[in-house]
């Protein structure tokens, strides 16, 4: 097998074999807890500019699925891994992982030590990083990685948001759904009435839209620099922020107009809608040591006092102490480091969450988001 | 949520003795408890029959009762101590079903007892089959199909509906016995109508087989908030139809998507909720068909369970601490994760390497046992691995299992179908041919078929054969993923021995191979060198074990819990520091002969020395254990306790000594090769070790203090042993040396028998001497423990044997003080014992074995090491014989300690042993020189009857207070039964006996009604047992010889839970008891109150904790 080595640029470097296609790739290198859920972390437009790290060493075991991608392509980098395997155990399964990689040209790297690198991580913060599997130059790869461009201050959500708008109707397999059925749910009845809304795209993730569906909503996706006129325009009920790569801040055409539509319309965000909101509102993000990437943070609901384990995916925070008190009220904190997980507005129609409640990967403990969404456009309660 | 204020005292259940399907995983759990709620200022009360257990040391709790785990006991306890709350789910099914029991009866009402984890009405909803059904349909959840039936024909339109292959399960039987699987309509026909006469109400349950299907448990917890996280899933290597115990297990769930593990989740949180557990851990168990995804609920323990104890290991998330928490109110984002400090325990542990449970079994104690492997538990033991890839831990975990292998074969001990691979070159041979033969391919295939214990190896040979992984899919419905990991271990090995065969060693494929979990035996075997040469090359070449962190988080965050398992890779995480260290060995995978006992002993030596201040090191591979718990010692290795993993810590720790005679014979054997690596052995000198091992050095020795010993040769031949066993004269006690558990150890009757078991002998002794001994027979056995500093040894205690001479020590009933010994013949057995300690220097303990005959004392053996009474005599005497040992060891003297004085205790403890023969349907249950048994109880009673009683109780062996009792014992007792007769008739029993025992009894004026034997016809009294009209059996085998129908009897009686006593020491020991009991009635008095009363005694020798 081809060799290939990642560079990092304060000087870590890791020599292992090489899968998916051969070449080279920058990006910052970030990890992921997740023991399973692979395929929805490689296709998550979150992951655009970044090389991912599997802590879980035996990946592509259930090779890879239509039905489980979260949108039409695989985004990350670069993918990083102790043991790729190439037999595949799962009833489900098309192809197995390092088929699909090629196809994709996806560079990856497999047989180093992940948890060093993941420990260097955690103890330095994410890294600029290069990997390669045609310059087999440590020292040089280190001096590429150093000059490769940081994630901060860049808008990544151009690179990922959809061309032209389109409508989205399509549903998990039966068995997959959740609630599962037999399951009593406040909101499956058949007799909810349907409401429209747009759906703003800095990198969707395709079970938001699911979800959505699922929930009783008619969605029309459209680009992230989609005026708030032009949103207005297709008289939706309300307006969902969806998730996206790399650093809000310079998405400034995406809060910018999401501003204007505050306290006109129903308002829900999640991950890079949460940190819209909180920069509309006139707040500020920071950049997080290594980010929160996995499927078991847990999260207090600060108001019902329980805990839900999350599905996680971002480097950047909104610093709740920049946002104005009166206004907004903190609805969740993450419980491993205390930070922002959650707002709502006092005083109008407005929430958002830091984390993942469409899942996938991830457990299901928030679909109860989405029910608030429901509310909140039905009837105005948030 | 803060904890409860109203809840002040709590009784924790134990789960009583340990028995297959219930180790010493509840003692850590048990344990963990009692540590966790103490810590939140409850008082806590404890009942537990097992003396070996840490949770039973008197320091644990508040009040300790070793006593009998009934409801009766529990009533007695609970009028004493009014505790306000029962915490049932720590003790196992034990626990659990004595806690229902109590309720039911109105004892908790009677007394305001709250259960708290988990209620009456959850219980029922978990266990009763019935209702579990009813409730997963209300929530949606899928489960096997299933149909009652009252007739064949009913039974086979169900089947027709739900489709073969179906399990027919008769309704109210006991043991489930009369179920079985049935592919088509003529076997199920077969089946249901025995089925039907087996159930008391005619009535079968046809269900809907999910034999094959993929098997997954998950580990959850949830508070009283609702709260609910997922600890652990696992996924099994076996499928199911295979027991979760008896199979090889893995962590994290290797072969679900994201979306088919979060559906499991859902369905999990919706049991855990729907059942009702409130507060605490559950187990649920799914299946998951490997075509179509159908995913069924298949059971869920509203408790922690073996699997809760292997998921906090597996994970570094203390399940049961936590669990006790939840119970008393809190919740989980209250308590702090442990490891990590500063995250809290409400979240799901992410681990970034995986686990390979293996599970250890003992058929070769039990001859004609079934070794197949079935729904019905029979492993006694497991082993835990942990690597960076599944390969690399199911190697480990191999080499772990102490069957002497060193990993997934490529060891000279590859063994198939009968033939042994022990050379390199038999190897090569076997893979050539398996390439070609055809009818072996056939062979294997067939065997793959039908699970085993040896299965693993039996899939490499599938491989050599050239089947494929879809092949061997379709024969043994292991999952193609896992048969692809075995698959590469293969390849692996087909790449080590082709380069072995250039006489050139590649490093970057050793280092490879290291990856792969190879040990450097077997690549010492592949390449014609020794496992140290294999050992210097990669020391010369840098390539050395590194160790990683168990952290629960996949090193998201710092972790500051030292847990650490080995790896080949780059960065080593374990931190050295400069204190003074001392490395513990433990004692690997429970089995008979080597269980808790030692790991109790390990833990005390931990504790010991931390309190002097030593960094300790525990080294252990058992997931089930207290020493294996994180906070147990200052750092823990979960390794394999061989010498390559140990020296390869050694390496890392240097430590200052190593403690190997605590552990029990695992890490004794160890113990010559560590010293040879410059190691420091503490206590006892290896040299003594040997001397005691040694027969020659050992008679010599005899000799010298004037000891008498029965006559005895060592022979390596069968030819020797003819010559040497007509020269001392039958019968003999034939044995293997350097083995624990007696085995293979048998009493040899006559030349025939000899020859039968001469070849067996020396296998199990692996090339080392047999030994021949003179059977002293009708001899009363005596264990002396003993403590020594090399210069002042001090008596533990001395144990004397119920049976007669001939029982292993393991499986005899004792007493402490003796019951029947003169005060002349005590202290002539002290003084030998300590003559003996002097002589070899004991350092530490030492436990000698005598036999008593006609007055005349004779010394069977010497064990300078901690014996298996260790921990029932620290608690019979109120002293922790074993953290002193561990104190003397590294120094302190016994004056220093405080113990200079034998302490007697004023009240008797009786120690009885529990087996595993319901397990085990058709095997003879009588007792001998090869231990069998797997756990043990202690009771406590002034009265030495009374204990009696009590031990009989606790070891689940209850003796009736009235109705029948059958006798039959060979000639030469029937004379001596009398007197046992005549007392039992006067209690009131009636009696029935076969007509050899009648004739003798009624000449003696006892009344007896005479039953057919089995070959007489009906009614005999094997249908008497199985109409339980009969109470106990009194029946003392003839000898050693064919399959009589004495054993059938004896193992008949075993299956219907009837107490079967097998020799006449007993039988007088248990009539006496009874009476006992009949005039006095049963009392609990807790441990502290007994070393209380003992305190005088103790307050003479100044003992300092």
């Amino acid at each position: 097998m081809p060799k290939a080595i990642l560079g990092l640029e304060d000087g870590l470097v890791f020599e292992g074999s090489s899968f998916g296609v051969e070449g080279e790739a920058y990006g910052e290198v970030v990890f992921n807890t997740s023991m399973s859920g692979y395929q929805e972390i490689l296709t998550d437009p979150s992951y655009k500019g970044q090389i991912v790290t599997m802590t879980n060493p035996h990946i592509g075991n259930y090779g890879v699925n239509q039905a489980d991608v979260e949108s039409r392509r695989p985004w990350v980098e670069g993918f990083v891994v102790r043991e790729l395997s190439s037999v595949v155990s799962n009833w489900r399964s098309e192809m197995s992982l390092p088929e699909y990689l090629a196809n994709c040209k996806i560079i990856g790297i497999q047989g180093i030590d992940t948890r060093k690198l993941v420990k260097h991580l955690r103890d330095h913060g994410a890294k600029k990083g290069v990997l390669s599997t045609v310059d087999l130059d440590s020292k040089r790869l280190v001096v590429k990685a150093k000059d490769s461009p940081s994630i901060v201050g860049i808008d990544l959500v151009k690179e990922v948001t959809c061309e032209k708008p389109y409508d989205f109707r399509e549903t998990l397999p039966s068995e997959f759904h959740w609630p599962a059925k037999g399951m009593s749910t406040s909101y499956a009845g058949p007799k909810r009435r349907e409401h429209f809304i747009v759906c703003v795209d800095g990198g969707i993730k395709w079970n938001m839209l699911r979800k959505l569906n699922q929930h009783n909503f008619r969605v029309r996706v459209v680009p992230a620099n989609t005026t708030a006129e032009d949103i207005l325009e297709l008289k939706p009920e309300g307006v969902f922020y969806s998730n996206g790569p790399g650093d809000p801040e310079p998405v400034t055409y995406l809060w910018g107009e999401m501003r204007k539509l505050i306290g006109k319309i129903p308002i829900f965000g999640i991950c890079l809608g949460h940190q819209m909101v909180g920069l509309a509102l006139g707040g500020r993000t920071f950049k997080l040591k290594f980010g929160h990437r996995g499927g078991n943070h847990p999260v207090l609901d600060l108001k019902s006092k329980r805990v839900e384990i999350t599905s996680q995916n971002h480097g950047f925070c909104v610093d709740m102490d920049s946002l104005p008190k009166d206004e907004i009220e903190c609805t969740h904190i993450n419980l491993n480091d205390q930070t922002l997980e959650g707002l709502r507005h006092k005083k109008y129609p407005l929430f958002a969450v830091q984390y993942h409640p469409e899942n996938s990967p991830g457990p299901h403990d928030s679909d109860y988001l989405f029910s608030r969404f429901y509310a909140m456009v039905d009837h105005g309660v948030w | 949520m803060p904890k409860r204020t109203d809840i002040k005292k709590i009784l924790i259940i134990g789960s009583g003795p340990i028995i297959i399907g219930q180790g010493c995983e509840f003692d850590y759990s048990g344990s963990q408890a009692c540590k966790a709620l103490r810590e939140e200022s409850y008082q806590v009360v404890l009942v537990n029959s097992n003396p070996a257990t840490i949770m039973t040391d008197p320091e644990v709790a508040d009040r300790t009762y070793i006593e009998p785990i009934t409801s009766e006991v529990l009533e007695q306890i609970i009028e004493r101590e009014r505790p306000d709350a029962c915490l049932a789910t720590m003790g196992g099914q034990t626990g659990l079903n004595t806690a229902v029991e109590a309720y039911e009866k109105g004892i908790f009402d009677r007394y305001g007892v709250e259960m708290i984890g988990v209620n009456y009405a959850a219980v029922k909803k978990a266990e009763d089959r019935h209702e579990f059904q009813q409730a997963m349909q209300r929530i949606g959840l899928d489960l096997p199909r299933s149909e009652c039936a009252y007739s064949v024909e009913e039974a086979i339109e169900a089947a027709k509906r739900i489709g073969f292959p179906v399990v027919v399960r008769p309704s109210f039987t006991l043991g489930g016995s009369g179920s079985g699987i049935c592919f088509n309509e003529d076997s199920l026909r077969r089946v249901v109508r025995l089925g039907l006469e087996y159930s008391i109400v005619r009535e079968v349950l046809i269900e809907e087989s999910v034999l094959g299907w993929k098997e997954y448990e998950l580990e959850v917890m949830r508070d009283c908030r609702d709260n609910f996280v997922v600890i652990c899933s696992i996924e099994n290597f076996d499928p199911m139809g295979i027991h979760t115990g008896d199979s090889i297990t893995v962590a994290p769930a290797q072969t679900l998507t994201d979306k088919e593990y979060q559906r499991m989740r859902d369905a999990a949180r919706r049991v855990i909720s729907e059942i009702g557990v409130e507060t605490g851990g559950s187990n649920i168990q799914f299946a998951v068909h490997p075509v179509t995804g159908r995913m069924v609920v298949i059971e869920m323990n509203p408790r922690v369970s073996r699997s809760s104890a292997l998921a906090s290991k597996a994970t570094g998330f203390p399940i049961a601490k936590f669990a006790a928490k939840l119970a008393v109110g809190m919740t989980l984002d209250e308590i702090p994760n442990d490891i990590t400090k500063y995250t809290p325990a409400g979240f799901e542990p992410s681990i970034d390497y995986c686990v390979v449970k293996v599970p250890r079994f003992a058929f070769e104690k039990f001859e004609g046992v079934d070794d197949t492997l079935s729904t019905q538990m029979k492993s006694v033991g497991e082993t835990m691995a942990i690597g960076r890839t599944f390969k690399e831990a199911l190697q480990k975990g191999l080499r772990g299992l102490e069957i002497r292998r060193s990993g997934l074969g490529g060891d000279g001990r590859d063994e198939i179908f009968g033939e042994e691979i022990s050379s390199k070159e038999a190897l090569l041979k076997l893979i050539d041919r398996a390439k070609q033969d055809e009818p072996l391919r056939e062979k294997i295939a067939e065997y793959l078929r039908i699970p085993k214990s040896d299965r693993p190896f039996y899939i490499k040979y599938a491989f050599y054969a050239g089947l494929t992984s879809q092949e061997i899919f379709e024969l043994t419905k292991i999952d193609p993923w896992f048969l692809e990991q075995i698959r590469q271990i293969v390849e692996m090995e087909r790449e080590l021995l082709s380069v072995g065969a250039h006489g050139r060693a590649p490093l970057l494929l050793l280092r490879k191979a290291k990856q792969f979990g190879f040990s450097d035996q077997q690549i010492a075997f592949y390449w014609d060198q020794t496992e140290s040469d294999i050992r210097a090359l990669r020391r010369a070449h840098g390539i050395e074990a590194v160790y990683k962190l168990v952290d629960t988080c996949a090193a998201e965050f710092k972790a500051y819990t030292p847990y650490f398992y080995s790896t080949y890779e780059e960065e080593d995480e374990s931190v050295t520091s400069e204190k003074k260290k001392i490395m513990i060995l433990g004692g690997g995978p429970n089995r008979i002969g080597q269980g808790i006992e030692f790991d109790y002993c390990c833990v005390h030596a931990a504790l010991a020395l931390k309190e002097l201040g030593y960094e300790t090191i525990m080294v252990n591979s058992n997931p089930e254990t207290v020493s294996t718990d994180y906070d147990t010692s200052d750092k823990l290795f979960f390794e394999p306790l061989t010498l390559e993993d140990v020296l390869n810590i050694a390496d890392r720790e240097k430590p200052d000594g190593l403690v190997v005679q605590l552990g029990g014979q695992t890490p004794l054997n160890l113990s010559s090769g560590l010293e040879a690596a410059g190691l420091k052995i503490l206590g006892t000198s290896t040299r003594s070790i040997y001397m005691a091992e040694d027969r020659k050095q050992f008679r010599a020795l005899l000799d010298k203090l004037g000891v008498r010993q029965p006559k005895s040769e060592t022979v390596f031949t069968a030819e020797e042993a003819f010559q040497v066993a007509q020269a001392i004269g039958y019968p003999v006690l034939i044995r293997p040396s350097f083995v624990l558990g007696g085995r293979a150890m048998e009493i040899i009757y006559d030349d025939v028998q000899l020859k039968k078991y001469i070849r067996h002998a020396v296998e199990a002794s692996d090339r080392k001497p047999v030994l021949i001994d003179k059977f002293l027979e009708n001899a009363i056995e005596v264990d002396v423990d003993l403590i020594g500093d090399g210069k002042n040894f001090v008596v533990g205690g001395v144990l004397e044997h119920i049976e007669e001479a001939g029982v292993h020590s393991g499986d005899a009933a004792m007493a402490l003080p003796p019951f029947t010994l003169s005060k002349k013949l005590i202290s002539e057995l002290k003084e030998k014992t300590k003559q003996l300690a002097a002589e070899l220097d004991i350092v530490g303990l030492m436990n000698v074995q005598y036999a008593i005959q006609d007055g005349e004392i004779y010394c069977l053996e010497v064990n300078p090491r901690a014996s298996r009474t260790v921990p029932f005599v620290s608690k019979a005497i109120g002293i922790p014989l074993a953290k002193l040992a561990a104190k003397v060891m590294i120094g302190k003297t016994l004056k220093e300690l405080g113990f200079t004085e034998e302490v007697v205790p004023r009240h008797f403890s009786v120690k009885e042993s529990v087996f595993p023969f319901v397990k085990f349907p058709g095997v003879d249950i009588i007792l001998s020189p090869e231990m069998k048994s797997t756990g043990e109880v202690m009771a406590i009673d002034e009265d030495f009857d009374l204990a009696v009683y009590k031990s009989q109780q606790a070891a689940y062996c209850s003796v009736p207070v009235s109705g029948r009792v059958f006798i039959s014992v060979k000639d030469e007792d029937k004379k001596k039964v009398v007197p046992v007769a005549q007392e039992l008739l006067r209690l009131g029993y009636e009696l029935v006996s076969t007509q050899g025992t009648s004739r003798v009894l009624e000449a003696h004026g006892v009344k007896t009604e005479v039953v057919k034997k089995i070959a007489e016809g009906h009614p005999n009294v094997a249908d008497k047992i199985r109409a339980k009209e009969i109470g106990l059996v009194i029946n003392t085998p003839t000898g050693k010889g064919p399959m009589l129908d004495e054993a059938k009897i004896r193992s008949l009686a075993v299956s219907f839970n009837i107490p079967c006593i097998t020799t006449l020491n007993a039988a007088r020991a248990i009539v006496r008891a009874v009476k006992s009991f009949r005039k006095r009635g049963l009392t609990v008095k807790s441990l502290q109150e007994y070393h209380e009363l003992n305190s005088n005694v103790i307050a003479r020798t100044q003992f300092r904790r």
